[in-house]
């Protein structure tokens, strides 16, 4: 069971879905955001006790523009784990949310010793661009982030009347909040110089992929694992049957793949 | 009332299945229909047809900025305004204007400008367009949610860079500059006077208010379907405390077609205005809008309200054109009583004229570009007389400009001093 919650940070409301026992788990969502009845949410508060905060323009957490650049955000990043009152939680993240979890785990290697990166952004690969999420069209959306597109229809377009005035206007304004801060870090390229800096990382680290992720595909998970030089341990999982919403798609096998880490 | 007359300057041969073939007029055009010959002729045609424009009285000439895109060949528009200065001697020249947040750093616009309005002798109109999202996101990969805090900035900078007349220091979160000095200066003082095309931000229309710019409208959906936008502009003016509610504080882009009866404008335009609306402007609806290029308050304004319109298409017919009011076509006297219609109803004081329409050849973009300046621009000039004496929108040219002298022979034949 997760509920939602709110602190208040830098005078700002934040939204922190939190559920479960066990170990401390901080969860960085990606640009979809994250709801209470997150799949992969609830099967991870089975075995952690999960705090999932909300970036600033998701749900329910103000927004920030005080936050422009990816330094801004891994930083930001670290204000929540001081302000949850957390001490080197285990941190996973995913797509999004696993470049700002790179790059907290880069930036202080120190603070994150057991980092869990599922099919994260951050790094471009010439032979391998990425799709262009911000030019892409909802009905577009299934077949980049499911390896199940009828399931992602369901899911992510079932509801949505473009035709309606009131809807239109509210799905703008999420849009316009969630994909706004996203893009500052992942427009027009989601490259913000991690590459770089991924050598610092010392955490014991798992990076997970979906075996059909066609949003960034897994080739990606090599580019990661090269570059992740000075790592206390590196364990990999590709699952399969699972695109880039794995959380989505098969959150069992993500918390098996945690499981069988050692987390 | 002030009359630019304006061209996009699009390509003129977009295959007739383009829409079907092709994504997206913008952005991601296929660079294999431009042929860089018959570009050759197009730019060449285009800047007489500007300059033929001036010498028939109008007000001002045009243009304004566009990248990757089939229906506008202006990348750099102030190029096309250097090489317009030459051969042109009262017209304003106005650019409409400069993607400020697209140049690095942004004094270029400050010198280039300042360059324009020296060599033309005071004749610039400038403008200063946040750009639409293909342009400014898509193309130029500014990031969306920052695009106006970058163009706010850019703004502050090149107006303190035309008013301070010592070096100054500036430090801006996008830009840092040890030593702002530009050279040359601007003629007009303190500036040139600035337009703002806007889209319905309500954030736009309170710049244009608080600075005393004009706010252009150039849609191409035509006066009708303008209303509800303007007046929400005009409301703003009044909430807003303006000192008063001039006309030349509004500007607005309209398609015209002016031939000697409403059924020989049909049959001459009906073709090329067709071209545009129904080829030109075929654009992937995934580069209209990056979320985050709107603020939240214009899109909670419902200002957008047409936006879900963009997820269909439906091919337009001339009849519909001319109904919808996206066209104004017909005789001297059609045209004048509508575009009357149009000057009252949205209260502007500059008309963009867009006289050049799709692939329209130039015998018949001059054509109707003359009917419209000696047979409708004479009864149309003297609106607003209330505000005859407001010349805070538009240049101040020099009263004795110099003219560019003829070629002297002996260049040619190579002489020296």
């Amino acid at each position: 069971m997760i509920s939602a919650r709110e602190i208040t940070l830098r005078g700002r409301r934040l939204a922190v879905l939190t559920g479960g026992a066990g170990r401390d788990l901080v969860f960085l969502h990606g640009a979809g955001g994250a709801t209470a009845d997150d799949p992969l949410l609830l099967r991870l508060a089975e075995r952690y006790r999960v705090h999932a905060p909300l970036l600033p323009g998701f749900g329910a957490s103000e927004d920030a523009p005080e936050l422009r650049d990816m330094l801004d955000v891994t930083l930001h990043g670290f204000d929540v784990i001081d302000a949850l009152g957390l001490a080197r939680p285990l941190l996973v993240g995913h797509s999004l949310g696993g470049m700002i979890a790179a790059e907290m785990a880069a930036i202080a290697p120190r603070e994150v010793t057991d980092l869990v990166l599922i099919a994260p952004a951050g790094l471009w690969l010439d032979a391998h661009p990425i799709p262009d999420l911000f030019a892409a069209l909802p009905h577009q959306l299934p077949a980049l982030l499911f390896h199940d597109v009828a399931l992602g229809e369901r899911l992510l377009t079932g509801g949505l009347n473009l035709e309606d005035p009131q809807f239109l206007i509210g799905f703008l304004v999420r849009n316009a909040r969630q994909l706004g801060m996203a893009g500052k870090l992942l427009f027009p390229i989601p490259d913000r110089g991690l590459g770089d800096r991924l050598y610092r990382v010392r955490a014991r680290t798992l990076l997970i992929w979906g075996e059909s992720d066609r949003m960034i595909p897994p080739i990606y998970a090599e580019a990661f694992a090269q570059r992740l030089t000075g790592v206390a341990a590196l364990h990999r999982a590709l699952i399969p049957a699972a695109g880039h919403l794995i959380g989505a798609e098969r959150p069992e096998a993500v918390v098996a793949a945690l499981a069988s880490a050692g987390f | 009332m002030r009359f630019t007359w304006f061209n996009l300057m699009p390509w003129p041969d977009m295959p007739d299945d383009f829409r079907e073939r092709h994504r997206s007029v913008w952005v991601d055009i296929d660079s294999r229909l431009f042929e860089p010959r018959r570009g050759h002729e197009v730019y060449n045609i285009y800047l007489d047809q500007l300059e033929y424009a001036a010498s028939l009285g109008f007000d001002g000439i045009g243009c304004n900025e566009h990248h990757q895109n089939g229906y506008g060949l202006m990348p750099s528009p102030n190029l096309i305004a250097a090489a317009l200065t030459r051969r042109t001697r009262d017209a304003a020249i106005v650019v409409l204007g400069n993607s400020i947040a697209l140049y690095n750093p942004p004094v270029r616009v400050a010198e280039e400008f300042a360059m324009l309005d020296v060599i033309s002798g005071g004749r610039l109109v400038a403008g200063f367009p946040v750009g639409t999202s293909m342009d400014t996101n898509y193309c130029y990969g500014q990031i969306p949610a920052l695009t106006r805090e970058k163009y706010a900035e850019a703004h502050d900078l090149i107006m303190r860079a035309w008013r301070e007349p010592e070096p100054f220091a500036f430090n801006g979160r996008y830009t840092k500059l040890r030593y702002v000095n530009i050279w040359p200066r601007p003629l007009q003082k303190p500036h040139p006077p600035i337009h703002i095309p806007g889209g319905g931000s309500v954030e736009t229309y309170d710049f244009c208010i608080d600075n005393t710019y004009s706010y252009s409208y150039l849609s191409f959906s035509g006066y009708l379907r303008a209303r509800a936008l303007m007046e929400g502009y005009w409301e703003r003016v009044a909430q807003r405390n303006a000192p008063d509610a001039s006309p030349y504080r509004a500007g607005f882009a309209q398609t015209i077609c002016v031939a000697e009866t409403d059924a020989e404008a049909e049959r001459l335009y009906a073709e090329h205005v067709l071209y545009f609306y129904n080829r030109c402007l075929h654009i992937f609806p995934g580069f209209a809008d990056a979320p985050g290029y709107r603020t939240i308050k214009t899109i909670q304004s419902g200002a957008l309200a047409q936006y879900g319109a963009r997820f269909r298409y439906q091919p337009m017919t001339w009849a519909e054109l001319i109904e919808g009011g996206h066209v104004i076509a017909g005789s001297p006297e059609t045209v004048r009583q509508r575009m009357e219609e149009l000057i009252r109803g949205l209260r502007v004081g500059n008309i963009f004229c867009l006289l050049h329409v799709g692939n329209m050849p130039t015998e018949k973009t001059m054509y109707s570009t003359r009917l419209f300046a000696e047979r409708v621009m004479p009864a149309l000039h003297g609106l607003w007389p209330d505000y005859a004496d407001d010349d805070r929108f538009w240049c101040h040219p020099l009263e004795n400009p110099v003219a560019p002298a003829p070629l002297a022979p002996g260049y040619a034949a190579g002489v020296s001093p």
